[in-house]
């Protein structure tokens, strides 16, 4: 392996031009660069087509979530989660929406607890797609992406089906869901089990064996298990290195302890075991979803939020014809709900890492202070320092394996 | 390997820090210890590389602002043992002209942006941080954006105030 990292360099902005003798040249890699799919800034100093030193500068589309969240009551922070990660903005409501419920105690019916799992596993589904789908894009193999792109684009149909939106979702509510999901949505689900693999196993025919791929990738960017954990890195780039850390196991919500499922892991850390992890990954999401649809068969029909009427809103026409909806709306909707002062952290297994909730609530109508633990903020900061002794197109997917959503980074 | 949960790791840390770490509760079953800006880096240090806590795994470093404290900033670490799946938050509080903390990029790299995060929100100054520069916001912000002082929105707008809702 010519390419494993040895020396891991600190990320300083310090270039030292000075020297007549050398050739090296400054590069701006981005931030509009086509080739680093989203708003990144990487300067870099080249020698040739070798990177010498990083340094990454990020907050371009930096938006304030955390301040803005401090003054918004719970129900419309949903949205600002949607735009962190927003290949897969379910995973981010569900994870708030189960951080409120962790802190106001209350208890979620199984079948919505199904019907969550659902919704995430297709979200990582969808997120996979694109960065398995853009790596190989990356890698000069075009055709693959169209692919699975088109199942994305099915993946999406389908949240449209239960929400009504496709990319920025405000899935679900506080308690449960806004509303069961239709035949439609179910069908829908069944018929997205029966056609995708056998675009998967196509895709990774495409790539798998291929060797163009594999030597593209292979040994490409190999990080051990202790560089990664010294990073605090999660997801799947840092399966790929060996290390079986996945929330969902470790840390079960949503009944995940119910589901038979695997944890795929890689053993070099290199570009082509993050691919392989996300594969395997999506067939095992695969897996999730069949078994939350069995379960759900078995749970009484209709039930899609807890009963809890102090903070999960009234139907519209109760609102208008009965009293007591209509305070508990007007409640509800003011902020008017009494609400523990107490601190929660909670985390779920983001698309691409530990996606973390830290919520200090002072019993206001707004949270006292909210954190987003985001994983491409915290996977990222590896890349430059990684990237110096690396050819330049083997820093490009290099970042693209790191599947790092600009949204999420810059929050 | 004995199961660990809450009480082994008190006993552990009451048993080498005695009263330099204090116990703030745990709740949702999550242990919060606080400790001083002296001996951060030594607990830190200590329950990363302790056989039996094995906290090593970093989730996050942030900071939460109450003016109305004497010590303004809290720093708050979220530690993981990913064996055992145990997490505990340390929080230390610092006041002052310039809030000071010790920086944890000695035990953890991954430490350095979280903490010039907290650095351009908050305006703590790690100790011994490399690259202690703004990273999401502009350079010349001049301001610390989290800060409770620091308004959001138009501060003259008094539709929104708790006292049209009774409180």
């Amino acid at each position: 392996m010519s390419n494993r990292i040895t020396k891991i360099t600190p990320n300083s902005p310090v270039f030292f031009d000075n020297d007549p003798q050398d050739e090296l040249i400054t590069l701006n890699l981005g931030p509009t660069h086509p080739a680093t799919h989203g708003v990144f800034q990487n300067v870099l100093q080249i020698d040739g087509e070798r990177i010498v030193s990083g340094v990454s500068t990020i907050g371009y589309i930096h938006r304030a979530f955390e301040k803005i969240a401090e003054h918004r009551p719970f129900y419309q922070i949903t949205t600002l989660t949607d735009r962190l990660n927003y290949c897969s903005s379910p995973i981010n409501n569900m994870g708030w929406h189960m951080t409120v419920e962790k802190l106001l105690d209350i208890e979620i019916p199984k079948r919505v607890q199904y019907m969550r799992v659902i919704v995430m596993e297709l979200a990582r589904i969808a997120d996979h797609i694109i960065c398995n789908g853009i790596l190989g894009v990356d890698t000069g193999a075009f055709s693959g992406f169209l692919y699975v792109m088109q199942e994305r684009e099915f993946i999406y149909e389908i949240f449209e089906e239960i929400c009504g939106a496709r990319l920025t979702t405000n899935i679900g509510r506080i308690g449960g869901f806004e509303r069961d999901f239709n035949e439609v949505a179910f069908d829908k689900i069944r018929e997205f089990l029966k056609r995708y693999p056998p675009v998967l196993s196509e895709f990774e025919e495409l790539f798998v064996r291929n060797r163009i791929f594999i030597e593209r990738t292979s040994g490409v960017a190999a990080v051990t298990p202790e560089q990664a954990l010294d990073y605090c890195w999660s997801g799947p780039i840092l399966r790929a290195t060996g290390v079986d850390y996945d929330v969902r196991v470790t840390a079960p919500y949503c009944s995940y302890e119910e589901f038979e499922f695997d944890v795929p892991v890689g053993t070099n850390g290199d570009v082509y075991d993050r691919f392989m992890v996300r594969n395997a990954e999506m067939w095992q999401s695969m897996r999730i979803i069949q078994q939350a649809l069995e379960k759900i068969e078995k749970e009484p029909k209709g039930i899609f939020h807890a009963d809890v009427p102090d903070f999960y809103l009234p139907p519209k026409e109760q609102v208008f014809n009965n009293m007591e909806a209509l305070i508990y709306h007007f409640k509800i909707v003011m902020g008017e709900w009494d609400t523990p002062k107490s601190e929660v952290y909670h985390s779920v297994e983001g698309a691409n890492g530990e996606l973390g909730f830290y919520l200090i609530h002072d019993g206001g109508r707004t949270p006292y202070r909210l954190h987003f633990r985001r994983p491409s903020f915290i996977n990222y900061q590896m890349f430059a320092p990684m990237s110096s002794g690396m050819l330049i197109s083997d820093a490009i997917i290099n970042m693209s394996s790191l599947n790092v959503i600009a949204g999420e980074l810059d929050a | 390997m004995n199961k660990l949960d809450n009480q082994v790791i008190i006993d552990r840390l009451q048993s080498v820090f005695n009263d330099r770490v204090r116990f703030l509760g745990e709740p949702h079953g999550l242990l919060a210890i606080e400790t001083e800006s002296a001996d951060i880096l030594e607990l830190l240090a200590f329950v990363k590389n302790d056989e039996m806590l094995r906290l090593n795994y970093l989730t996050d470093i942030t900071a939460v602002h109450y003016p109305n404290q004497n010590k303004q900033y809290a720093i708050v670490y979220h530690l993981h043992n990913l064996f055992q799946n145990i997490r505990i938050r340390i929080k230390v509080f610092v006041g002052g002209e310039q809030p000071t903390v010790p920086s944890a990029t000695s035990l953890w790299s991954g430490a350095n942006w979280m903490e010039r995060e907290t650095y351009d929100f908050f305006g703590i100054h790690f100790e011994g941080h490399p690259d202690l520069r703004r990273i999401l916001n502009m350079d010349d912000l001049g301001v610390f954006p989290m800060r409770k002082e620091y308004p959001l929105e138009d501060p003259n707008r008094i539709d929104k105030k708790d006292f049209y809702f009774g409180r």
